[in-house]
């Protein structure tokens, strides 16, 4: 049995449901519309998991799931070393948004990280703390400012509303998930021109690890070939 | 993963000896506040280290090396000179490499000395060689201090130096300063910004700690550095040349006197690299294949701010290094509020030297 894991509910899921759908896969919810049990139609061996997108990246590196889809971005940032983890099988063109590096409006000094560091050495040196920057994302924009050589800031965790800290002085500049940009405009923000961090989208994929069973690798070939990706 | 009792015999071993040559033996807590190493590295050590809260003590972490609680121990006794050794584990996540050890043993030599900087530095690389003698390794060195005296003898605004010195350990950040420094142009963009009489006009409202009169004052120094002129393309030729080092201790030395030619400010930085070199050949070792490299150490934790050396197995180039060590003069003003006192030290992973020894 080849277990597939899709988010629970919301837009992503009926997504996800389209997209095989329209590869000749149905994925459903069985039972009543609470309950998070699911059928496939169209192909054998395959078991449907209902859980949130968040936990799918640790589900398919323990091994609990084999296949999954979620967003490109939690698996980076959940899981270390993703890729030798899981695999990316299929990106599938829906779920799009940018991880992204977002100033006030009211710094018109400030349009590239270049300008973000810069005023980060000169914040610290004023107010005797690192500048802040409010994210859940940790991993993925600690990677990017280090790689990127950007000093003098620090993270500071925001699991929600992360847009709105830098108004209410929690944090100086914020790094989280856009696709408009519309929340960040209507709460004085604007993106860096060189802030893109990752540009995510909804993606198929499988754990990596080595106790996959024969036929599991055989159901995994079968359901491609019918998906064809 | 436990240490093995060979382990710990080999970091005792090593400990005796650095004790033997005068360092007093001292300890510290595993288990240090989170605020001075977050101050002092920032989110890089977050990345590192193992932080923990405690209901009444706040952000703790396990001790990610011992330098920082040695260093505020000597700050509190302030002797001079002063040699400490310590034998213990310390901890350190590996991000992308579960294959290495996230604790292991460090014994470390640390020399506060103010008289002798050249013989402090060829004591502490001395006293780490001896500890890995007959052991198949190689050393190599650098000198943040050469680089730093040559960022600070450029002939352009201190706000640019400034900049510069601050991204020493960011070799990417650093060259994309160098090069912008040294074009004289700025984009359209902010060309228009830096024009404009009234830069504000699209401004949204003014939220969040940093104000309107900081920004200002970041337009007046984007400002001043527009009409600066740019570095000249030969003094970035000379830093290009410097971190490009890479020869025997002697060949560089010499390298470094014609560089001191064109760039004069660099001329004190190299005499005390000379003086290096004759006091680690009174120490016993010889500087003809000592390997030099102008960038060595840009990439560690940047406390290092002058000699900085590494220990390497000959065979194994990919594997950690076996024993590091610098030069943290600038680590002792930050932690001594401003009184500084010029210290270097080194440390030995004694379960890394058993490992090729056994080779």
């Amino acid at each position: 049995m080849l277990k597939l894991g899709v988010p629970s509910k919301g837009r992503l899921m009926e997504k996800t449901f389209d997209w095989f759908g329209a590869r000749g896969v149905g994925l459903r919810k069985s039972g009543s519309d609470r309950e998070y049990a699911g059928a496939v139609d169209g192909i054998d061996g395959v078991e449907l998991v209902l859980l949130s997108a968040g936990e799918i990246p640790r589900e398919l590196a323990a091994g609990n799931i084999h296949l999954g889809v979620t967003g490109s971005d939690l698996v980076r940032e959940k899981l270390a070393n993703w890729d030798a983890q899981v695999a990316e099988l299929a990106p599938m063109g829906f779920g799009g948004a940018d991880l992204i590096i977002a100033v006030p409006q009211a710094w018109v000094d400030v349009s590239t990280l270049d300008d973000l560091d810069a005023v980060a050495a000169a914040f610290r040196r004023n107010h005797g703390f690192r500048l802040r920057i409010a994210t859940k994302y940790h991993r993925l924009v600690r990677e990017f400012l280090r790689e990127q050589g950007v000093a003098d800031y620090q993270l500071v965790d925001s699991q929600g509303a992360t847009e709105g800290t830098v108004k209410n002085e929690t944090a100086e500049a914020i790094a989280d998930i856009t696709s408009t940009g519309e929340t960040l405009r209507a709460n004085g923000l604007k993106i860096l021109d060189d802030g893109l961090i990752h540009a995510s989208q909804a993606t198929l994929f499988r754990g990596r690890r080595r106790d996959w069973t024969d036929e599991q690798r055989a159901k995994l070939k079968a359901l491609q070939m019918v998906l064809g990706i | 993963m436990p240490t093995s009792a060979d382990t710990l015999t080999e970091a005792r071993r090593l400990r005796d000896l650095f004790a033997a040559k005068g360092a007093e033996v001292v300890k510290a807590d595993v288990l240090q506040p989170a605020g001075t190493l977050l101050d002092l590295y920032g989110e890089d050590i977050r990345a590192r280290a193992y932080l923990t809260s405690d209901p009444l003590r706040g952000e703790m972490v396990l001790r990610p090396d011992f330098t920082v609680p040695v260093v505020q121990m000597h700050m509190e006794t302030h002797a001079d000179p002063a040699r400490y050794t310590y034998a213990g584990k310390v901890f350190r996540k590996q991000e992308t490499d579960e294959t290495r050890a996230n604790e292991y043993v460090q014994v470390g030599y640390e020399v506060f000395d103010g008289q002798n900087p050249a013989g402090a530095d060829a004591e502490v690389f001395a006293a780490i060689a001896e500890g890995l003698a007959d052991l198949p390794v190689r050393a190599a060195t650098g000198d943040i201090g050469v680089l730093m005296a040559a960022v600070r003898g450029l002939r352009t605004t201190e706000a640019r130096k400034a900049a510069l010195l601050r991204h020493i350990w960011r070799p990417g950040r650093f060259r994309a300063l160098m090069k912008r420094f040294g074009s004289g142009q700025v984009t359209p963009a902010r060309a228009a910004l830096l024009a404009a009489d009234d830069p504000f006009t699209d401004a949204g409202a003014d939220i969040g700690l940093r104000s309107r009169g900081e920004v200002e004052a970041r337009i007046d120094a984007l400002r001043a550095d527009a009409a600066a002129a740019p570095i000249a393309a030969e003094e970035i030729a000379l830093i290009d040349a410097i971190l490009g080092l890479r020869e025997t201790a002697p060949n560089v030395l010499s390298a470094l006197r014609d560089i001191a030619v064109d760039m004069p400010a660099i001329g004190d930085a190299v005499s005390g690299m000379d003086a290096r070199l004759d006091a680690l050949t009174a120490q016993g070792v010889d500087v003809s294949t000592l390997e030099f490299e102008g960038s060595y150490g840009r990439t560690s934790l940047e406390y290092y701010d002058g000699f900085v050396f590494g220990f390497y197995a000959t065979d194994r180039p990919d594997h950690p290094p076996v024993a590091t060590g610098g030069r943290y003069d600038a680590l002792t003003a930050h932690l001594g509020q401003g009184r500084a006192v010029p210290a270097v030290g080194g440390v030995i992973r004694p379960d890394l030297a058993l490992g090729i020894r056994a080779c």
